[in-house]
């Protein structure tokens, strides 16, 4: 019985497309996961950091009641007096007070870890308010393109490195195209169709004048995040995600050149362009997935909500989940182009590959992958508490007349040094 | 000179990068971020944090031993210390409450008590806790001293019925007052 199951699933993976079709679907759940499991938990980092920050202690209340288990016919009150008698404790002995403080005799805690769970129930829950003056059609449609591109572009990102088994080579990325960056860039700037549509066919003028900010400040950004990743391309020249971070893999991340090839002299001259390129890509970033500083479509001192201002229930949320993935996404970008993508770094990779063996290094590739984004997730966050809002004019002016300008430079500087250092 | 010209102070050319602000601001939150962490923010003590930040985890942890002497909570009625009622329904509480929590129905003090002469006392009377803001006018409003804030705040009704306060209520809550009105004692 099992010899057959398993020679028939040898006969369909020996098969090619049999083999891409399963692995790709794989790769997606996976990618999909990574992304979509990340919404939340960049929520839950959103508010304890923030409240950390705050000195305040953030969302914990979030247990499962002890009351549950009277409800479903348990005889006894509470618990943990049971489990206080079952163990002989005295009912106010030390360790009961322990738990006492630790609030194990009203509910299970779980440390907040459940908050963002309760809160996309609750967002479910909530009135699906549409307002009788808006343009239904668009004003339905408007969340979907918020939410979609962040979510299509997360499939050219490399999220492990490859992965060799009898049958073939898989490469850990949903698409493997060559031209990684320009289809992230290419998808990605069509969320601000979403956040003009939601402030235009809400028809009322704080969302219109989110939306035109929004649609302004995405457009002006884009300019100079493109331009500030052209000295990488110089660099990489590469447009395949995975090769970029294969490369990085082995001669260095390109920020922290410590190993293989990084330890040149073009490499260290080479970084001065390159932190400049990483200070544009990554206030970029910011700007175009609308994160504070830069979040003027949605700043609420001058614009009430901004462009969701009539949303409510599921259709704002699709707006915050598409923000996140956005930043999730913008984030799984800087680390691929300068931080090594999936890599672990300091020729570690190469070590375990010889070493324990192509599935363990692959998937401590992913644990890493994932450890960073979480770090760039806490990243965001912080920048977000600390850095209060810029203006319009200043967020306008740091786009077109300062970064725009340096962006181009950079390009210039960084020819000049793979000219001339060799 | 009516106006004063204020010079606007200059800005170096590395305050302009803006960079050393920003990882400045970083290092000051991160540093709160930490203290929050292994709970040492700063006035913790003051403002009787426990564990995480300065925070009071509050249905374990209370307020009431820092409660100022000012803190106003629920209203209540309050008998005087030979225990006679203090309120003589004068309904001027009512009258000025904001919230038309207070609802009084007057009645009079029965012949054969030692009180009367105070003549009017309620017979019921009742605070919608539900409506009341805590905001203080009956207690500034009432002549007789008989109605005042408490230090009280726990107030968990499970249905409307069980917000309104009525007198027996009100009573047990404010208990007896000593001094100050003595003007229907019997010797005067
Ligand atoms: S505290 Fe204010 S609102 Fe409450 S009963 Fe007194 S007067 Fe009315
Ligand atoms: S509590 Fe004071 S103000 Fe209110 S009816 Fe009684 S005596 Fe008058």
């Amino acid at each position: 019985m099992i010899d057959s199951i398993l020679s028939f699933c040898d006969s369909v993976l020996s098969n090619q497309y049999w083999f891409f079709i399963i692995t790709l679907l794989i790769k997606l759940v996976i990618c999909f996961a990574i992304t979509i499991a990340f919404i939340p938990i960049s929520v839950l980092i959103e508010r304890r950091v923030a409240s950390f920050i705050q000195d305040r202690v953030g969302p914990n209340r979030v247990g499962i009641p002890a009351t549950i288990f009277k409800r479903f016919g348990m005889k006894a009150d509470l618990p943990f007096v049971k489990a206080l008698d079952y163990f002989g404790l005295p009912h106010d002995g030390r360790i009961a007070n322990i738990c006492r403080y630790f609030r194990l005799d009203k509910d299970i805690p779980l440390l907040g870890l459940l908050q963002p769970a309760v809160d996309g129930g609750k967002l479910f829950l909530k009135q699906d308010f549409t307002p009788p003056f808006v343009r239904r059609f668009y004003f339905w449609v408007a969340p979907m393109l918020v939410l979609a591109p962040p979510l299509m572009t997360a499939a050219v990102i490399p999220f492990a490195g490859d992965l060799e088994t009898p049958y073939g080579n898989i490469n850990m990325v949903v698409a493997n195209l060559s031209i990684g960056p320009l289809w992230i860039f290419a998808i990605s700037s069509l969320s601000v169709y979403g956040l003009v549509l939601a402030g235009w066919s809400s028809n009322s003028k704080f969302p219109l004048i989110g939306g035109i900010r929004s649609s302004a400040q995405m457009i002006s950004y884009e300019i100079s995040m493109g331009l500030s990743i052209i000295p990488l391309l110089m660099i990489y020249s590469e447009l395949n995600l995975s090769n970029i971070v294969q490369y990085q893999a082995d001669n260095g991340w390109l920020l922290l050149p410590f190993w293989g090839e990084g330890l040149t002299v073009e490499r260290w001259v080479l970084l001065i362009p390159i932190v400049i390129s990483f200070i544009i890509f990554l206030t970029s970033v910011f700007a175009e997935t609308n994160r504070t500083p830069f979040d003027m479509s949605e700043c609420e001192t001058d614009l009430v909500g901004g462009y969701h201002t009539e949303y409510s229930s599921m259709k704002f949320a699709q707006f915050f989940m598409g923000e996140y993935a956005a930043m999730i996404v913008g984030s799984s970008l800087v680390i691929t182009l300068f931080l090594g993508g999936w890599s672990i770094g300091f020729g570690i990779d190469g070590w375990l590959l010889d070493n324990c063996g192509n599935w363990i290094s692959t998937i401590l590739q992913l644990i890493f992958y994932v450890l960073k984004l979480a770090a760039f997730a806490f990243f965001f966050v912080w920048v977000r508490w600390t850095v209060p809002r810029f203006r319009y004019d200043q967020v306008m002016k740091l786009g077109w007349l300062v970064f725009f300008e340096l962006a181009v430079i950079n390009i210039f500087i960084t020819a000049a040094i793979l000219y001339f250092i060799k | 000179m009516a106006f004063k010209t204020i010079k606007r102070p200059k800005i170096s050319i590395g305050e302009r990068f803006y960079l050393k602000a920003l990882l400045g601001g970083l290092v000051i939150t991160m540093k709160h971020l930490v203290l929050s962490i292994i709970g040492k923010s700063r006035s913790k003590k003051e403002l009787g944090g426990s564990g995480i930040g300065v925070t009071m985890q509050y249905p374990e942890y209370r307020w009431d031993k820092h409660l100022p002497e000012y803190y106003r909570g629920y209203p209540v009625l309050v008998k005087g210390e030979d225990g006679r009622e203090r309120c003589v329904s004068c309904q001027l509480c009512e009258f000025i409450c904001p919230a038309r929590a207070i609802t009084i129905k007057p009645g009079e003090v029965p012949a054969d008590s030692q009180w009367n002469k105070v003549e009017k006392a309620p017979v019921e009377f009742e605070i919608d806790m539900l409506r009341c803001i805590y905001c203080g006018m009956c207690q500034e409003a009432c002549p007789e001293q008989a109605i005042f804030m408490s230090q009280g705040y726990l107030l968990t009704p499970t249905d409307k019925k069980a917000g309104v306060h009525n007198k027996a209520k009100l009573y047990e809550l404010g208990g007896t007052k000593q001094g100050l009105v003595n003007k229907w004692n019997a010797y005067k």
